[in-house]
């Protein structure tokens, strides 16, 4: 009954999407027994897929992977526990909800603000500098999560001054890296990759190229319709049934070849990538954001140092993590399902994992709109 | 609970979590009677069996923050709130409110008086008044500004619980999804945008006294969508209903500033309060009466059924979006806005 | 975290837009979007920044490419010759 964004922006037209499924089951209907696999590295195509009810619609030869496209589930434990440890030595902490109830290796944000730390939760890191800029005389530290997309604002505001008491606990993360890796997996049988598109919005899709020549493995750029979405799926298929690996720019709309330069130049000149540790993944090249050295004065890490390494030295309790499978999960080897805590001993006001917590965690997304239940056609 | 846990925001959020405190605390030596219904039903009140009638009775605490929001303010809440709570139960004439206010020292004359002025504006609408009540003060910083805790109890001739739904029946809703909830988190979350937001707070018991009217036994459950939203609401029918949910989700009626904020921080309009509505399971014969009814009141112009109960998967909500379909959860806590 | 939202700009005051939603409106900065944004413009929001401007045409141009997609997908026999050049052909490849 709203008059919403015009249709022409919500690519949400019920009749065409119909038709993208039936097509996509043709053409799926012969590998029902192995079913075609795409892999997609983004929590909000997650999101996006189950909010709109596809995941009880795609046909049974096309597999559709969540890969490890949560930026909050694969922040490590250590970087949530930094940022814990700085609040709870008595500094305010300003963070994206979304990281609020991860759990570190102890606790979390948010139980560390049920004792008494201050933790802000804000919607933009602007807000955060505008905190800091509101109280000068302490400090502020954000913690700085999100993939390159987000990370692109962060470097905003650095370019533009912030004040001198404003300081960042840094934890961006890098995607093009984690698809080589997931790529050489050897257990996994991902065909093809739907890229996410406000990230490609940023970075172009030319920097898929290489990848695509390396692997053989086709990419298409994939937007957040459901229309969007269909019509990735729909250009990986064909590509992989016809064996032309290539990169498909599904979201024309938003993604050229070469992006954003401004963005990324801005993006560059504050940040360079490097090694990083992604829970569950172990190891990723280049697959963490660290600031330059000019910028090192804004680094929360050596501004309290100290208070960073007194809280280092109180050793952890056991991991609890058990047989939490958020790491195969991340990679695209296991599903929720394949988990024996999902939905028992792990839930959302619960969590034993991040995928759990995070609104763009595989499990809670799953937990929450039924994953691969069967919501069968009809019913009275 | 335990005796090491902590109190939680999530315990207040009207979800899973807050059901689960009052099973376990509060309800806990509660036995279910036939005669009456009480703590062991945990239905929006209670009542008891007085001649041929039902006198239905309930309280809440209201603590909304900020105190004064776009449609209304914490005075106008106070009223709504127990009045709906008795209405939804079948008590559409109150005979009386108590309502208890504890203030912060410090708390401004000015904002008291306005405060006042809604409380006996909603209690004209609801053809009530407050008789009684209690004054506190605690010293500044003991509490936030002002909690209003308001008692109603009335008649009903019929009680209409949250649990007498069937495969078949199906589910309206009186108006527009998320009205209050997003002007209050759009308000006190510096989101800093500005729209035509407005709570919806109101009293409903003359609207769905005109819903009984012309429904009569065909009505067989109602709830009041607050805290946890539509969401919880359907939960709770449809678990102890033992019945499943499927709404339609083009069905929905959600005004424009709802729909861009719900989409702009990624809240689920399923999720959020409501203060000035109503679900109704409806027998489907008389679906159209019922909606008539509502449609020709003010209050209920936006009517609209939503939804339909099966067998299948009780207890769950379902939502068809169209496209497929998926469960609709409940929020456990905190609404927290997404990247935006 | 990609929640990204389209919105339309009504004002631009420097690098601070006032961005209409379709029912509410927030501002939002300019600092990273590579092109001249004008009131009017379609741009998408990301944690308060626009990373891009929309052009008009390339949204009609998205829904001709879901309906060319459909038209491929139809055909039955995917290893003709003319059948793939026709898809080579047919599908827009972007020039950045």
């Amino acid at each position: 009954m709203a008059e919403a964004a015009p249709a022409r922006l919500e690519f949400r037209d019920r009749d065409r999407g119909r038709a993208l499924l039936d097509a996509l089951a043709r053409w799926t209907d012969d590998r029902i027994d192995d079913p075609v696999s795409i892999m997609h590295v983004c929590g909000s195509h997650e999101q996006a897929i189950a909010r709109f009810g596809l995941r009880s619609v795609l046909p049974p030869g096309l597999r559709v992977i969540t890969g490890p496209g949560c930026p909050v589930c694969v922040t490590d434990a250590p970087e949530i526990d930094e940022a814990v440890a700085l609040a709870e030595s008595g500094i305010r902490v300003a963070t994206y909800g979304d990281m609020l109830r991860v759990p570190g290796s102890r606790s979390s944000l948010a139980d560390a603000r049920g004792e008494g730390a201050r933790v802000e939760v804000v919607y933009s890191v602007t807000q955060a500098a505008e905190m800091a800029l509101a109280s000068p005389d302490e400090p502020l530290v954000f913690f700085a999560t999100g993939f390159e997309t987000t990370a692109v604002a962060t470097a905003a505001v650095l370019l533009r001054d912030p004040p001198a008491n404003f300081s960042l606990l840094t934890a961006h993360k890098y995607i093009p890296p984690v698809m080589e890796i997931v790529a050489e997996m050897p257990a996994t049988r991902v065909e093809g990759f739907l890229a996410a598109g406000h990230a490609a919005s940023i970075t172009g899709w030319g920097v898929f190229e290489p990848f695509v020549a390396r692997h053989g493995l086709p990419v298409a750029i994939g937007g957040f319709e459901p229309l969007d979405l269909l019509a990735g799926f729909a250009a990986l298929v064909e590509r992989i049934r016809t064996g032309r690996p290539g990169v498909d720019n599904c979201f024309p709309r938003m993604v050229t070849r070469e992006g954003n330069r401004r963005a990324q130049q801005q993006l560059w000149r504050v940040f360079e990538p490097t090694g990083g540790v992604w829970r569950g993944i172990t190891r990723v090249p280049n697959g963490n954001l660290q600031l330059r050295a000019e910028w090192q004065r804004f680094d929360a890490r050596q501004r309290f140092a100290a208070r960073l390494e007194r809280a280092r030295r109180i050793p952890a309790p056991p991991t609890r993590a058990g047989e939490c499978r958020c790491g195969d999960i991340m990679a695209g080897i296991a599903t929720p399902a394949d988990c024996a805590l999902f939905r028992g001993a792990c839930t959302p006001a619960l969590p034993r994992g991040a995928c759990m917590v995070s609104s763009e965690g595989t499990c809670r997304i799953w937990h929450e709109y039924g994953g691969a239940d069967p919501l069968a056609a009809d019913v009275a | 609970m335990r005796k090491d846990e902590r109190i939680g925001l999530r315990h207040g959020a009207g979800g899973p979590a807050m059901r689960e405190l009052v099973r376990s605390v509060f309800a806990r030596n509660a036995i279910a009677r036939d005669d009456a219904l009480g703590l062991a039903n945990l239905d929006d009140a209670a009542a008891v069996r007085v001649g041929e009638r039902w006198l239905v009775y309930t309280t809440d605490s209201h603590v909304v923050n900020p105190a004064f929001f776009p449609g209304g303010d914490i005075g106008r809440l106070a009223v709504s709130g127990t009045v709906n709570d008795l209405a939804v139960m079948g008590a559409t004439e109150p005979l009386g409110l108590a309502c208890a206010v504890v203030l912060e020292e410090g708390f401004a004359g000015a904002q008291l008086l306005t405060i006042q002025a809604s409380i006996e504006a909603a209690c004209a609408e609801a053809g009530t008044s407050i008789q009684t009540g209690d004054t506190k003060v605690m010293g500044r910083g003991e509490i936030d500004g002002v909690v209003i805790t308001t008692t109603g109890f009335g008649f009903a001739d019929r009680l209409v619980r949250d649990d007498g739904l069937r495969p078949g029946d199906d589910i309206v809703v009186t108006g527009t999804l998320g009205d209050h909830g997003f002007a209050v988190l759009a308000r006190r979350n510096d989101l800093r945008v500005e729209g035509d937001l407005r709570s919806d707070v109101a009293p409903l018991n003359r609207l769905l006294a005109a819903a009984l009217a012309a429904g009569g036994d065909a009505v067989v459950a109602m709830k009041d969508p607050t805290r946890g939203g539509v969401a919880s609401a359907l939960h709770e029918m449809a678990e102890k209903s033992g019945v499943g949910i499927v709404l339609d989700e083009a069905s929905l009626p959600v005004r424009a500033p709802v729909r861009a904020l719900s989409e702009l921080v990624g809240i689920d309009v399923l999720h959020v309060a409501n203060e000035g509505k109503a679900l109704l399971g409806v027998r489907p014969q008389e679906t159209k009466r019922v909606l008539e009814a509502l449609r020709a009141h003010p209050l209920g112009r936006d009517a609209q059924r939503i939804g339909a109960c099966c067998e299948q998967r009780s207890g769950r909500v379902v939502l068809d979006t169209g496209f497929g379909r998926r469960l609709v959860a409940e929020s456990d806590g905190e609404l927290l806005p997404r990247i935006c | 975290m990609c929640l990204g939202v389209p919105g339309r700009v009504l004002e631009i005051d420097g690098l601070v837009a006032r961005v209409d939603f379709w029912g509410v409106e927030r501002e939002v900065r300019l600092d990273v979007v590579d092109q001249p944004v004008e009131p009017g413009d379609f741009v998408l929001n990301h944690v308060g920044f626009a990373i891009r401007r929309i052009p008009e045409e390339e949204i009609e141009q998205t829904l001709a490419l879901y309906d060319e997609l459909l038209a491929e997908l139809e055909r039955e026999d995917l290893m003709a010759a003319d059948v793939r050049s026709e898809l080579a052909g047919a599908r827009p490849r972007d020039d950045g």
